[in-house]
């Protein structure tokens, strides 16, 4: 038996991906094989550990929780995207470098999505918010206290730039 | 001048492609060759169980199914058990898996079949079509029912007990005897694991031009993985590259090897004749991976007025699991490292390590040190609590002090080697915490908590780790002509911020510039002598050798100066990479030294000209001298005689609620010492990270077997890893630095330390605001309300005697 594919314009990081998938197959797994941005990692596969998050017009999303053909029309931001356009860091990406947010990166590019928006929410977040913004993402390594100051450390870089 | 890194707060430079997504993991690998196959796994969904019949016949139908192997397919060494990689004599009884699982399953999640398709969906769509039917065991899970051994896990081996060890050091049950005080103390946690962001992963490609392997895997081992897949495949070693990429976090889980698919990802590529790759999911992680820490301790203790330990006998029982590839290093950890900074007149410790029908066991972060903590400091509060003293009095009367190293505790540790510790000062360790922590002012505080309805307690805890542990590690350092200088070590990084530290040493050392250091480690087609990534061993074994081979880099660079300066050596400095002749301006930088360094026939370019045969060299003597060889480079090896080993010691104050029995972290303090500080930036990322390992295992992390040995929490759903709001917003730490006397830099591990104490810290704090005896861990907050209940129908019966 054949599986049906479906042909899927994806629109990611300001770019288009014609990629021709099977219902099934997982916006996660469609960025990362199909359009080979790696940089989204996925660490559970059923929603709790954040790790794949991804802006779906601007909105954190678990891409292990979405499917990539009900991502058509939709304009996606990975890690990748991110990344200035003259290729250096975003204020949140610096942030990571300057707190000491990150150790084995795993988690990291769904903390850097999530906070992306949140930032964009929430410009001038105090402590608590800070936390609460990153509440719903798993890391093994940081014991959270660093990405909270980079929370905070990016509002500050956001501000002055 | 060149600045010195080494103890500085240097920025990570693997930050910059992580935060760019440009990391490279092993399921990045590969993405885009066409060729790529996927392996998934059949794993048994039965704890103890006969395998009868294994039929396959449905898969193949499968459109894009291209292979898939059973235990009846496998040949040679292949179709052995997996090795045994620990042996000890005191392991009686091991016993390993077979990469498929042959005639029987021990536990939920043992490979059955592999299954190679063009997809990943396909090839999990195939297993689902594999039949096997099964003849049911009756499983053994949980110590009391290993030990009860009315079941056997393995039909051969009685009583279901691997192994039994016991050492002793004086007379302690005579001690205990005649002890003016005893006591006695039954100790008990439960199982947890690594979890690590990223599963395990192996992709291998086989070239058929060459007849060479090329395997990638999430390991701590490169040099582990490429032996036991030469060996298993029948391939000569030189055949077989293991690289480890970017890894997602070990945490101890990912030195366990092979895992089977570390061998049948290679065995599918070589027989395929395409790239394969198996990327474990969520759920095999927790079912197929390992776990650690589920231990029951029985203590007998005797000491004296001022609590001074006259005797302390252990007996406890440790559950590994099915198989016992790492041996016996967890429980062996446990029996030694439970003595801490303390000096026991005397000490008994006997342990039985037990086969259940459940997932193996290997290290995990601390590996038996927490459990062996936690009884030792459970010991403690008892015996205060028994006096009627201060808890860090009675810790005190038992310091090993400072004028006593080495001190010889009269045991072998898990190397084989003496249980000898270098160098420590717990006195002001102890005075640094209380200072930090507030204990003498804690009764203050606890007044005016109450006051306000408020229930917090306190606790504190210590600990010793043997650290960088043998026998060896090396390390490469090579300036290019360019004068940019690439370093290999060969163990493997999971996110410590190896490339920065080891850089920071090869920079300090050498005298270059820390941007034109480049480090690679892990791979062994550029080191491959190398042991591993485990014990918080990187930075003292590792981090020694680079120093040690930028050494001999550094003193080649100073002959060949010497000799195109006309200098004598001793005049001689290096710094930003450039050799200069102290008091003049004569120079030379060291990419001019490289190509001196090696007399060439032929010139690739402008600068390698100056290295030609009419232009360099002495007519009357060969290019390259008798002892010399060409290339500015170094190598070298560190094998210390023994472990170093670094301390610590955490205090907790904690709240919990009265109606709900949540536990609050209101203060958390660390007092850190791991000799001196390469990175303190990176030194105390670890902390924070084991200090949040260590909040899970305490109130939140336990592996839930049911009684027929299936996983009930096995998804991140279910198994509560601490996210930022269950752990301490914010850490004190402060330092000690004894440097080791047993390395060149004066080092000691750290990538543990933060996760050892946790149990022990949060159920003496948990103790002191309930008035409760703590006997096991974790402790959730339905455990904690069910003891006050317990506690408040029949308090003699549960309160310490």
């Amino acid at each position: 038996m054949s599986e049906q594919q479906h042909d899927v314009r994806l629109r990611v990081n300001g770019s288009v991906h014609e990629v021709r998938v099977p219902a099934r197959r997982l916006l996660s797994d469609a960025l990362r094989h199909d359009c080979g941005l790696t940089g989204t990692h996925v660490g559970c596969e059923h929603g709790v550990c954040g790790a794949c998050t991804v802006l779906v017009d601007g909105r954190p999303t678990r891409s292990c929780l979405m499917l990539a053909v009900s991502a058509v029309d939709a304009e996606v931001t990975t890690v990748e995207g991110l990344t200035e356009p003259d290729g250096s860091l975003s204020p949140v990406q610096q942030a990571f470098s300057d707190c000491h947010g990150l150790q084995c990166g795993f988690c990291t590019p769904g903390f850097l999505t999530t906070i992306a928006a949140g930032l964009e929410d929430n410009p001038d977040p105090s402590e608590d918010e800070a936390r609460e913004m990153v509440a719903g993402n798993l890391c093994r390594c940081t014991g959270y206290q660093n990405i909270v100051k980079a929370v905070l450390r990016a509002a500050e870089i956001k501000a002055g730039s | 001048m060149t600045t010195k890194l080494f103890g500085s707060k240097v920025a990570r430079v693997e930050d910059q492609r992580f935060l760019r997504g440009q990391g490279r993991y092993v399921d990045d690998l590969l993405h885009d060759d066409p060729r790529l196959l996927h392996a998934a796994v059949l794993r048994s969904p039965h704890a103890h169980a006969r395998i009868t019949d294994i039929d396959v016949s449905d898969v193949l139908d499968v459109e894009g199914v291209v292979a898939v192997w059973t235990y009846d397919d496998l040949a040679g060494p292949m179709a052995e058990p997996l090795p045994l990689l620990i042996p000890h004599p005191a392991l009686t009884h091991g016993r390993t898996q077979y990469a498929l699982a042959k005639d029987e399953v021990n536990h939920v999640g043992e490979a059955i079949a592999f299954v190679v398709a063009t997809d990943r969906y396909v090839a999990e769509d195939a297993v689902a079509l594999i039949r096997v039917s099964y003849e049911f065991l009756e499983p053994v899970v949980g110590i009391p029912a290993a030990r009860a051994a009315e079941r056997l896990v393995h039909p051969d081996v009685p009583g279901n007990v691997g192994a039994r060890l016991e050492q002793e050091n004086g007379d302690a049950r005579a001690a205990i005897a005649a002890a003016p005080h005893t006591l006695s103390l039954d100790l008990r946690i439960e199982r947890s694991a690594c979890t690590p962001m990223e599963g395990r992963g192996t992709v291998a490609r086989w070239d058929p031009d060459t007849g060479r392997l090329t395997v990638w895997s999430s390991t701590q081992t490169s040099t582990g993985v490429r032996g036991c897949v030469a060996a298993k495949l029948g391939l000569d070693l030189a055949k077989v590259d293991v690289i480890t990429p970017d890894v997602g976090g070990g945490f101890g889980v990912k030195i366990n090897h092979p895992w089977p698919e570390e061998l049948l990802v290679p065995l599918a590529a070589r027989t395929l004749g395409r790239p394969v790759k198996f990327t474990e999911d969520r759920r095999e992680h927790f079912i197929s991976s390992a776990h650690e820490r589920a231990q029951e301790h029985h203590v007998e203790v005797g000491f004296d007025d001022d609590g001074r330990l006259l005797g302390l006998d252990v007996e406890f029982w440790h559950d590994h699991g099915a198989y016992t590839p790492y041996g016996l290093i967890v429980p062996i950890i446990t029996s030694t490292q439970l003595l801490g900074p303390y000096k026991p007149q005397s000490y008994r410790v006997v342990f039985e390590s037990l086969y259940t029908n459940t997932v193996m066991v290997t290290p995990y972060r601390g590996a038996g040190r927490p459990q062996g903590c936690f009884v030792m400091e459970r010991t403690m509060d008892a015996i205060a609590a028994y006096l009627g003293k201060d808890r860090a009095e009675v810790r005190s009367v038992n310091f090993i002090q400072p004028d006593e190293f080495p001190y010889d505790h009269g045991l072998v540790f898990q190397d084989g080697r003496e249980l000898e510790y270098d160098s420590g000062d717990y006195p002001a360790s102890l005075a640094k915490l209380k200072e930090l922590v507030g204990w003498d002012e804690f009764e203050a505080f606890r007044a005016e908590m109450a006051a306000e309805g408020r229930r917090v307690g306190i606790g504190l805890a210590c600990y010793v780790e043997g650290t960088g542990v043998g026998p060896y590690e090396g390390a490469h350092v090579h300036v290019e002509t360019s004068g940019k200088v690439k370093v290999a070590t060969g163990l493997t990084t999971q996110g410590q911020g190896h490339q920065t530290a080891f850089a920071q040493i090869v920079a300090d050392t050498l005298g270059v510039r820390f941007e034109d250091v480049e480090v690679t480690t892990g791979d062994t087609r550029r080191m491959p002598y190398a042991v591993g990534t485990f014990a918080s061993r990187a930075a003292v074994m590792s981090g020694s050798a680079v120093h040690l081979a930028a050494l001999r880099a550094k003193e080649k660079a100073l002959r060949i100066a010497a000799e195109a300066l006309e200098a004598n050596e001793a005049d001689l400095e290096i710094a930003d990479g450039v050799v200069s002749v102290r008091g003049t301006d004569a120079s030379i930088d060291l990419g001019t030294i490289s190509v001196l360094s090696n007399p060439l026939r032929y010139a690739f370019d402008e600068a390698s000209k100056a290295a030609t045969q009419f232009s360099v060299g002495d007519p009357g003597k060969p290019p390259v001298a008798e002892d010399d060889e060409p290339g500015l480079e170094g190598r070298d090896f560190y094998s210390p005689e023994r472990a170093t080993f670094a301390s610590g010691m955490h205090a907790v104050i904690v709240e919990t609620d009265p109606d709900t029995a949540e536990v609050r972290i209101l203060k958390y303090a660390v007092v850190h010492d791991c000799g001196h500080l390469i990175n303190p930036m990176i030194v105390e990322g670890q902390i924070h990270g084991g200090v949040a390992q260590g909040v899970g295992g305490a109130l939140y992390e336990r592996m839930a077997y049911d009684e027929s040995g299936q996983l009930l929490n096995a998804s991140f759903m279910d198994f509560l890893m601490p996210y930022v709001t269950e752990v301490p917003a914010s850490i004190d730490i402060d330092h000690l630095e004894t440097p080791s006397p047993l390395n060149p830099l004066g080092i000691k591990g750290a990538g543990e330390a933060g996760v050892i104490p946790s149990a022990a810290v949060f159920a003496a704090a948990i103790e002191d605001a309930e008035r409760i005896p703590i006997t096991a861990m974790p402790i959730s907050p339905s455990e904690l309300f069910d003891l006050r209940r317990a506690h408040a129908a029949s308090p003699a019966s549960e309160e310490t005697p």
